[in-house]
């Protein structure tokens, strides 16, 4: 019964097939993308306006999503938001998975020392809160967005190194590596040929699961008021500088809640419902 | 109901994951009388295991049991409800399976595993269960029947671990046991004590049996009569002695021809066998802490020599543990050796594979046994094939892929293959490219480690003719490391025979017959034989025995 229903609720293109709940969800990402590029051209109001006479006020025409504690356009303030959430994370996961992945090949395939030495370092990187580590480091040279993507990177490479080492490991015993080796292939062929074709799809998994952690962390720092400065605002900053309409239930508090969820849940379900290689010879 | 099992027209299907739906069993018919030993062989993929499976009403997850009856027992396995049937699993039908190693739960007692059937079904007190399963490890004649129960599996060899799994099935009095492949997995002279074992147990309990094997001389010593599947359906149903005397349906006649390896002729090569290709002097090496004499501690190679000549071949045969594997890695450098000299085309080598130079590395090649792990699952044939061509001779784009083709054809495999993925071929073709690979060095020397022993009897001959037709055309020479006796005789020049990592014998192929060293004769005199008295008549040495059959 349940055999018959998961054939039936997968589609093929391609040489592979999806379902609609990975589907829907890589849609919703990419209306997030397409706001983060164009949000600049399709805001109603600048974001530092005060267009409203009132604080909190609720959706009305011309005010889609109302307006902040100070009278802002919130449709505005949350679109340009997404700019920022999403530029920042993807720009600090992209470092943070791309150095990870690569040492962690790097120690898997080397071993000896330098895989000692790395992984002790990383292991020491991990053991520090990365909520006090964002705050330390803010605190110290203040807080810019290259600072706040630095920060977000090394915060999460450990991770993103260990994911990769262990993976790499399995493939490293196998037999064609083996081959390769005694062919005489340089450390970067065995890596870039050999192991990372192998560990791809868990890895852009794990891009996936990572870029939700510090969107998260990143909305955390903002809504202690150590992310983006005013009147710049991310989806964190958002939430905090509105938790005072809650007792309202203004818009402008639950609105960049929606926006946090929608996106990390949605690439939460887009990794669960990757779509699958057909390894059927003959279809 | 003349039968205890009556098989009518059975039917299986798969689904493939793009929805498709493939017969594997295409109406396959067949009977089992009371207390007969029934085979089912046939290549992998053949659907001997499925067929076998099926008797318990058991389909793999994502096959179905379309169509036909399965009587056992007067019940039709097809058409109980599941509960019905997992009562009949144990008590009536048991099955005892390939890798008893795999099956045991490491972290219990085997006597808690053995008597288990008996407490699911409550068949009778757990008391009485554990006599009666030290009667059943007594009758399998396992060493010390009273304790071997209290240990844990890694505690007892793979051969007796394979016997307490026929205990299992046995305790709850099966009136069929299905056996998938017992044997495959281990060292002949272990395989004979585990067919004996079973054949006395089967025959005093008049157990009705079905032995899936792809061996045909195992099945020859156990088996009342032979089924022949091939694509699913029967191709031919006999008498073992009919089957091995006047098989009719030509697949049958191939896994027969299988058997009788043609020699191989000497070479016409006026050069070959006068030059020394490789020389090994002394060669040590294990794994462990080093000792002060500069030694490791375990040593897998002790002090080996050979020499290997050119367009000559050598063999080396042995049972698993007894350093062969390791030897070929030390001579390809992968572990390197701890004492010991490597000359190689009249050149000494570095121990080390990393020290070497690369012309060094391309002349002496090591094709893997698994090919499933020694072919980069990521990437194309075509992509595997040229990485050797692009990084020893720098070959462009158009030269690889030329050469590629060349290659493909010198392997006997079609071009289109190129396109294709490891997952996407056959045991054998994937063999074939891993070979290829090797080729694609231009090498002097092809270390062969086991490359037929995951392959099916027809096609690891198939293979082995490759390899002989192929050094005839270039002149190769190989150093073959096989547990298999027969393989060995049919393409080798020198027998090298392993013993616990030491060198005891080396001799020409047309004396194996006349081996001068004992352990050389147990291990010689321990290979099936066509002959379905073989295993009756068979007589040897108790003294031999306990000193060289370790298991």
């Amino acid at each position: 019964m349940t055999m018959a229903r998961a054939v039936s609720s997968r589609r093929s293109l391609l040489g592979h097939s999806y379902n609609l709940v990975g589907v829907v969800a890589s849609l919703v990402i990419l209306a997030w993308t397409l706001v983060a590029i164009f949000a600049p051209y399709v805001i109603p109001h600048p974001i530092g306006d005060i267009v409203d006479d009132d604080y909190f006020g609720p959706m009305r025409q011309g005010l889609w999503l109302g307006s902040d504690y100070l009278g802002r356009d919130m449709l505005s303030r949350v679109l340009m938001g997404a700019r920022y959430t999403v530029g920042i994370s993807l720009a600090a996961v992209s470092i943070a998975c791309f150095s990870g992945v690569v040492l962690g090949m790097i120690a898997a395939v080397t071993g000896g020392w330098l895989d000692t030495c790395l992984s002790r370092f990383l292991d020491a990187m991990n053991s520090i809160p990365s909520k006090l580590f964002g705050l330390v480091v803010v605190a110290a040279v203040g807080s810019s967005i290259p600072v706040l993507i630095l920060t977000l990177a090394v915060i999460y490479i450990p991770g993103a190194y260990r994911f990769a080492r262990a993976l790499a490991v399995n493939i490293n015993t196998m037999d064609f590596m083996t081959v390769a080796r005694v062919r005489g292939e340089s450390t970067v062929y065995l890596i870039g040929s050999e192991i990372l074709p192998n560990i791809i799809r868990p890895v852009l998994a794990d891009f996936g699961l990572r870029f939700v952690f510090i969107v998260l962390l990143l909305s955390g720092l903002s809504f202690l008021g150590l992310g983006l400065q005013p009147p710049l605002a991310d989806w964190g900053a958002l939430v905090r500088e509105n938790i005072g309409g809650l007792p309202f239930a203004a818009p402008a508090v639950i609105v960049p809640s929606l926006a946090i969820a929608s996106l990390t849940i949605s690439v939460n379900l887009l990794i669960d419902n990757l779509p699958q290689k057909i390894r059927d010879r003959d279809a | 109901m003349t039968n205890l099992v009556e098989v009518r027209n059975l039917k299986i299907e798969a689904t493939t994951d793009a929805g498709r739906v493939v017969d594997i069993i295409k109406g396959v018919s067949l009977d089992i009388a009371d207390g007969e030993i029934v085979a089912l062989i046939g290549e992998s993929g053949s659907g001997k295991t499925t067929v076998a499976l099926s008797l318990m009403g058991y389909a793999r997850p994502g096959c179905r049991i379309t169509g036909g009856e399965i009587n056992v027992n007067g019940k039709d396995m097809a058409a109980l409800s599941e509960k019905e049937r997992a009562r009949l699993r144990g008590t009536d039908i048991a099955y005892v399976p390939q890798s008893a190693a795999a099956s045991f739960n490491p972290s219990s007692t085997i006597m808690e595993q053995v008597i288990e059937v008996t407490r699911i079904h409550k068949l009778m007190p757990p008391e009485q269960a554990r006599r009666r399963a030290v009667e059943l490890f007594r009758a399998l004649s396992l060493p010390d029947p009273d304790g071997i129960g209290a240990r844990y599996p890694h505690q007892v060899s793979g051969g007796q671990l394979q016997r307490l799994g026929a205990a299992m099935a046995l305790i709850g009095d099966p009136k069929l046991v299905i056996f998938d492949e017992p044997t495959t997995a281990l060292d002949v002279t272990t395989q004979i004590d585990v067919l004996k074992a079973f054949k006395s147990v089967m025959r005093a309990g008049g157990i009705a049996g079905v032995y899936v094997s792809h061996d045909l001389a195992v099945v020859a010593q156990i088996a009342d009569r032979i089924v022949v599947l091939k694509g699913g359906e029967v191709q031919e149903t006999g008498t073992t002695g009919e089957i091995l005397s006047t098989a009719q349906h030509p697949y049958t006649r191939e896994l027969l021809a299988a058997f009788e390896p043609k020699r191989r002729q000497a070479l016409a090569d006026a050069d070959a066998g006068k030059k020394e290709l490789l020389r090994i002097d002394n060669l040590t090496a294990g794994y462990g802490p080093v000792r002060d004499d500069g030694l490791p501690l375990v040593r897998a190679v002790d002090s080996v020599s050979l020499v290997v000549e050119k367009g000559r071949n050598l063999g080396v045969i042995g049972e698993s543990g007894c350093g062969k594997s390791t030897l070929a890695r030390v001579i390809a450098g992968i572990h390197p050796a701890a004492a010991g000299e490597i000359v190689f085309d009249g050149k000494e080598l570095e121990r080390a594979a990393r020290k070497r130079g690369q012309d060094q590395l391309r002349e002496m090649q090591i094709v893997f046994q698994y090919a499933d792990t020694a072919l980069n699952p990521a990437k194309p044939v075509e992509d595997i094939i040229s990485r050797p061509l692009a990084f020893y001779h720098g070959l462009d784009r158009q030269a690889r892929s030329k050469r590629v083709d060349e290659l493909l054809d010198m392997v006997r495999l079609p071009r289109a293959l190129r396109y294709r993925h490891p997952s996407e071929l056959s045991g054998g073709q994937k063999q074939r490219v891993n070979f290829a690979r090797a080729l694609a060095a231009d090498p002097k020397l092809i270390i062969c480690d086991e490359i037929t022993s995951a392959l099916d009897t027809v096609v690891a001959s198939a293979v082995i003719e490759l390899l002989k037709e192929l050094q005839r055309e270039l002149g190769l020479s190989y150093i073959f490391i096989s547990h298999d006796l027969s393989v060995v005789e049919a393409i080798c020049d020198q027998i090298m025979v392993m013993y616990n990592g030491e060198r005891v014998e080396q001799i020409t192929p047309d004396k194996v017959k006349t081996p001068a060293h004992p352990y050389s004769k147990l291990l010689f005199s321990s290979v099936p034989k066509l002959d379905p008295t073989w295993l009756d008549g068979l007589v040897r040495d108790p003294a031999l025995v306990s000193q060289y059959g370790h298991r």
